[in-house]
């Protein structure tokens, strides 16, 4: 199970909890689960999101892999200058 | 993926040769926005609202069509209806629909056979306003009573009761806050405010537009990125991506003020409807009224330290306006505000508002500045406190690897450590300071970024390479993109010519931004070019009838190589190019992904300041920026950023801020009244490049041109309270308002 | 309105244009005569980006009028090089890296030339003074006064 850690703000969605425990391989099945398992979560995901994957950070890499020993955190949506 | 980091034995990397484009840019050849003419072209000029915030009730352009040689008007009307989102946001930007949102917003375009007699029609186009109450501050625009911009439009994060101006909600952070505050011996909470600032590029937003009745379309425009302006352009009139070739001029300067669109979806528009090419630039007045200036921001932070300096806790509350539409970057502002220290329970809430003010665009590393000077003001204000050393107090709470960011993850391989120990070895760190003088330091932090990234690079009959990127060149990329190039293929660098291309010739590329070209193309321009040797390898095997594996590539040769391979004279890249046409065909390689290891730079500075007494003018003495490039591939452009970012850093800092006036409107639209620093403003700005490798890069390299605007703005209010005792806590320190706070302390 | 006939040498060629009398200077060499070098930063006399030598005197162009170049003498970036062989200041700019987007390299150029005319060997604060008319958002000056001052010594030695 991938443990996917959320920012505080999306507790009221997630009954509570800030880490939410899914069956993924990669980023995109991660958010796929995540959505089905909270389906609050949709407009937030919609919104957009970054993924950071042990310290690396993901904007929109679907395909990237995730492992059960990942670090795995739902990040605000993020853009350069 | 994985990357197999080289970091020394560097031949090209780390030099200095002339920038490909520089001969063309010392004679005035080069090719900017405004510099492209077309046959029978149009001139197009917009009529914007001289209200910050009214319904339009009629628009009447029958005296301006009258006019002999004015062709075409357009409104909203235009313009498809239906869009959503961000989307809808931006063509609502490019062109107001039922209310104008602020001073400046575009109303109505014309497109005339001369500029001057554009101007004159405009002036005809007859628009009846009624004028609607409205609010420029961001912390009035929270308050109940003031009018509502876009009822209706916050998004889910926005909780019940708070003012419908309130469009999202942001609140993280872990570690128990409450017993981290009763740890620390001393804590300190203050309010900071940050005016609203411009990227303030030299050269004004221009395009030459053509767009036919089928849809079919070209654009000449000075960007940072043409894909996004192409995705944009073409979402706004409601066509095909496909349709739309978009061509990058040659770009002076963008900050980030360059990755969206304003005047580019009009000229389409205004060329479709009068079947002719229209060329339209902006005004500087446009320029500063109409395009993305920052956010303008308020900040709470509240702070826990015991007395050795070690950081308890820490909590910050941000909000920020960024103009008539949501996406202020609470996100990345909140994200850096902690971002340099290691404190085990910290606190992040967020609102982005909405005010009657341009649609705010990215500013190099937007947000961060503004996190950045209520932090690092505060610290400083505590190590004063405490009478601790500033920089030593920010070693001893240092980010590093394996510290768990502020944001969540836990941070790789980063550099604050070594720029915060390089700052601290530094001569300008000890040397002696005058009467009315004082010394100031502050880090700064930008996460940077990776995104989509296509290149090809081709092999030429002679053997040089021609590579084709996406990321247009504003600070003298195509010369790091040759350096990587000559690197990896054991060439000379001026066998390598770099070609920033058109939508026309690569998949889809992101702009020039978040500090992501050298990286991300870098990235994408190496392993293309890996491509053309591992083809020359094999064909060089096939000639020598061996396999390809017994050949290796080198200095720019294929070489037999191992046990089974033999004995034959190495081929030169050049003798295998002048037969690749009779041994397989045209040779090249192409590279496309979305690189995701890009890594994070921090920064630290330390600023010197003269703060005169009498007129409460602050000079800038001595000023040293000490940053991490991960590498540098060409040097002499990563100290031209880390110089850059510090110059607009302290104009920020001193001087630069929208004016608005009780009615709404801009105040101070020409460079004369938003007064940006001037050769005479500065002195030099010393650099220290720190190399702590990125593991992202094959060549270690971190994106640098963002984190240097970050630390200015709070070391220059430090140095400025050393100097003359007054803490300003807002934004910027003009001479009257430092003068007024010298009074008050008496 | 009624274009005025211009005749005037730029860049040590005498050339003519039609002006409306309601144009610039800086128009006028862009649009009418397709020399793009001097460029438009703001139209104010703000940033310095369109400056050029009238009769030797360093302008901003967007400030003069174009029926004003009647029988003058006009200097531009375009001709600082002498065919292929670049100016030292020119030379020097590139070699400093004085310069990233470039928009503001024309108008630099021409007004370091003319401060280099009247002042071969100027100071720091000199150059910092002089050049305090033209703006530059992406070097922080640093690396433009270094291939001033250089340029300079160059030139006093006569390479
Ligand atoms: S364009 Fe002439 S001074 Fe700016
Ligand atoms: S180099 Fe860009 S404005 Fe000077």
């Amino acid at each position: 199970m991938v443990k996917v850690h959320l920012w505080s703000g999306l507790r009221r969605f997630t009954d509570g909890a800030d880490v939410v425990e899914l069956e993924a391989k990669t980023v995109g099945e991660m958010m796929k689960a995540l959505v089905e398992a909270h389906p609050g979560l949709d407009p937030v995901i919609k919104a957009g999101v970054s993924v950071s994957v042990d310290g690396k950070l993901i904007a929109r890499g679907l395909h990237e892999q995730v492992s059960d020993d990942s670090e795995v955190f739902l990040l605000r949506q993020l853009k350069g200058g | 993926m994985p990357l197999d980091t080289k970091t020394t034995g560097f031949k090209y990397i780390g030099t200095r040769p002339d920038r490909p484009d520089g001969i063309d840019k010392v004679t005035g050849k080069a090719r900017y926005g405004a510099d492209a003419y077309a046959p029978g072209m149009l001139h197009g000029v917009m009529v914007r609202s001289p209200h910050a915030h009214a319904r339009i009730k009629k628009i009447d352009a029958t005296k301006a069509l009258a006019l002999k040689g004015v062709k075409a008007v357009v409104t909203r009307a235009d313009f498809p209806t239906g869009l959503e989102g961000e989307d809808w946001n931006i063509q609502e930007n490019c062109m107001a629909g039922e209310v104008a949102l602020y001073d400046g917003h575009a109303v109505a375009a014309v497109a005339a056979t001369s500029l001057l007699l554009a101007r004159e029609a405009a002036k005809l186009i007859e628009v009846e306003y009624e004028v609607l109450p409205h609010v420029t501050d961001v912390d009035e625009a929270m308050k109940p009573g003031a009018p509502a911009i876009r009822a209706g439009a916050a998004d889910y994060s926005v909780p019940e009761g708070l003012h419908p101006n309130v469009m999202r909600y942001i609140e993280y952070g872990h570690g128990d806050l409450e017993a981290g505050f009763a740890a620390a011996d001393l804590v300190m909470e203050n309010t900071y405010k940050t005016e609203a600032t411009h990227q303030g590029y030299i050269e004004p937003h221009a395009c030459l537009a053509q767009l036919g009745s089928d849809g079919k379309g070209e654009m000449w425009v000075c960007t940072q990125g043409h894909w996004f302006i192409r995705r944009m352009s073409a979402a706004v009139l409601g066509i095909d991506v496909a349709n739309l070739r978009v061509t990058p001029s040659e770009i002076g300067g963008g900050f980030g003020g360059k990755t969206t669109v304003f005047i580019e979806p009009v000229a389409l528009a205004l060329s479709r409807k009068a079947g002719k090419p229209v060329k339209m630039v902006m005004t500087r007045s446009e320029v500063l009224r109409a395009t993305g200036p920052t956010s303008s921001s308020s900040i709470d932070v509240k702070m826990g330290m015991k007395k050795d300096g070690t950081m308890t806790a820490a909590k910050v509350t941000m909000r920020m306006q960024g103009g008539a539409f949501p996406m202020a970057p609470i996100d990345s502002a909140l994200d850096c505000a902690f971002s340099c220290y290691n404190i085990p329970a910290v606190h992040h809430e967020g609102y982005d508002v909405l005010a009657n003010r341009p649609k705010q665009a990215a500013y190099r590393a937007p947000g961060s500045p503004m996190a950045a000077f209520a932090t690092e003001s505060l610290v400083d204000e505590m190590c004063r406190a405490l009478g601790l050393d500033p920089l030593k107090t920010r070693l001893k709470n240092a980010s590093r690897e394996g510290t768990k960011a502020s944001f969540g993850p836990t941070f790789p391989r980063i550099g604050l450590v070594e720029t915060l120990e390089a700052a601290i070895a530094h001569p300008h760190y000890a040397a002696p300071l005058g009467t009315n003088q004082g010394r100031g330091v502050a880090s700064g932090y930008w996460m940077n970024w990776g995104g989509e990234t296509s290149v090809s690079a081709a092999l030429g009959e002679d053997g040089s390479v021609t590579v084709s990127v996406g990321t247009p060149d504003i600070g003298g990329s195509r010369a790091s993109m040759a350096l990587m190039a000559a690197e990896a293929l054991g060439i000379p660098y001026e066998n390598v010519r770099v070609n920033v291309v058109d939508t026309g010739s690569l998949g889809v590329n992101e702009p020039t931004h978040g500090s992501r070209a050298t990286y991300a193309t870098g990235l994408a321009t190496i392993e293309a070019v890996k491509q053309i040797s591992s083809k020359l390898c094999q064909r060089a095997a096939d000639k020598w009838g061996i396999p390809a594996e017994a050949v290796i590539w080198e200095d720019g040769c294929a070489k037999p190589s191992g046990p089974n391979a033999g004995e034959f004279p190495p081929l030169t890249i050049g003798e295998l190019a002048a037969e690749m046409g009779s041994t397989g065909g045209p040779i090249s390689g192409h590279f496309e992904a979305t690189p995701s290891g890009h890594g994070g730079s921090f920064g630290t500075h330390i600023v010197d300041v003269e703060v005169d007494p009498e007129t409460g003018h602050t000079s800038v003495l001595r000023y040293t920026v000490v940053q991490d490039a991960g590498k540098a591939i060409h040097p002499a452009y990563v100290e031209g950023q880390f110089q850059g970012g510090a110059a607009q850093g302290i104009g920020w800092a001193l001087n630069e801020e929208y004016i608005y006036g009780a009615d709404g409107r801009l105040q101070n639209t020409v460079f004369l009244d938003y007064r940006i620093p001037v050769a005479s403003d500065l002195p030099m700005i010393d650099t220290v490049i720190v190399e702590v490798p990125n593991p992202g890069h094959p060549y270690g390299v971190r994106g640098v041109g963002e984190t240097g605007i970050t630390p200015p703005l709070p070391a220059v209010a430090n140095a400025v309270h050393a100097a003359a005792g007054v803490r300003l806590r807002s934004l910027p320190m003009s001479p009257p308002r430092i003068l007024a706070a010298i009074k008050a302390k008496g | 309105m009624t274009q005025i006939h211009v005749t005037t040498t730029v860049n040590g060629d005498e050339v003519d244009f039609l002006a409306d009398p309601r144009e610039t200077l800086l128009d006028c060499l862009r649009d009418k005569l397709g020399m793009t070098g001097a460029k438009e930063g703001c139209g104010t006399g703000d940033c310095g980006a369109c400056s050029v030598t009238v009769d030797g005197r360093l302008v901003c162009s967007c400030l003069v009028l174009g029926v004003e170049a009647q029988g003058k003498t006009i200097e531009t970036v375009e001709g600082m090089a002498e065919g292929e062989k670049l100016h030292p200041l020119q030379r020097k700019f590139i070699e400093h890296a004085a310069l990233q987007c470039g928009i503001c390299t024309p108008g630099i150029l021409v007004a370091a030339k003319a401060l280099l005319a009247q002042n071969p060997d100027p100071a720091e604060e000199e150059v910092r003074y002089w050049l305090a008319g033209n703006l530059c958002r992406c070097t922080g000056y640093d690396k433009i006064i270094r291939a001033v001052l250089d340029a300079a010594a160059e030139m006093r030695e006569g390479v």
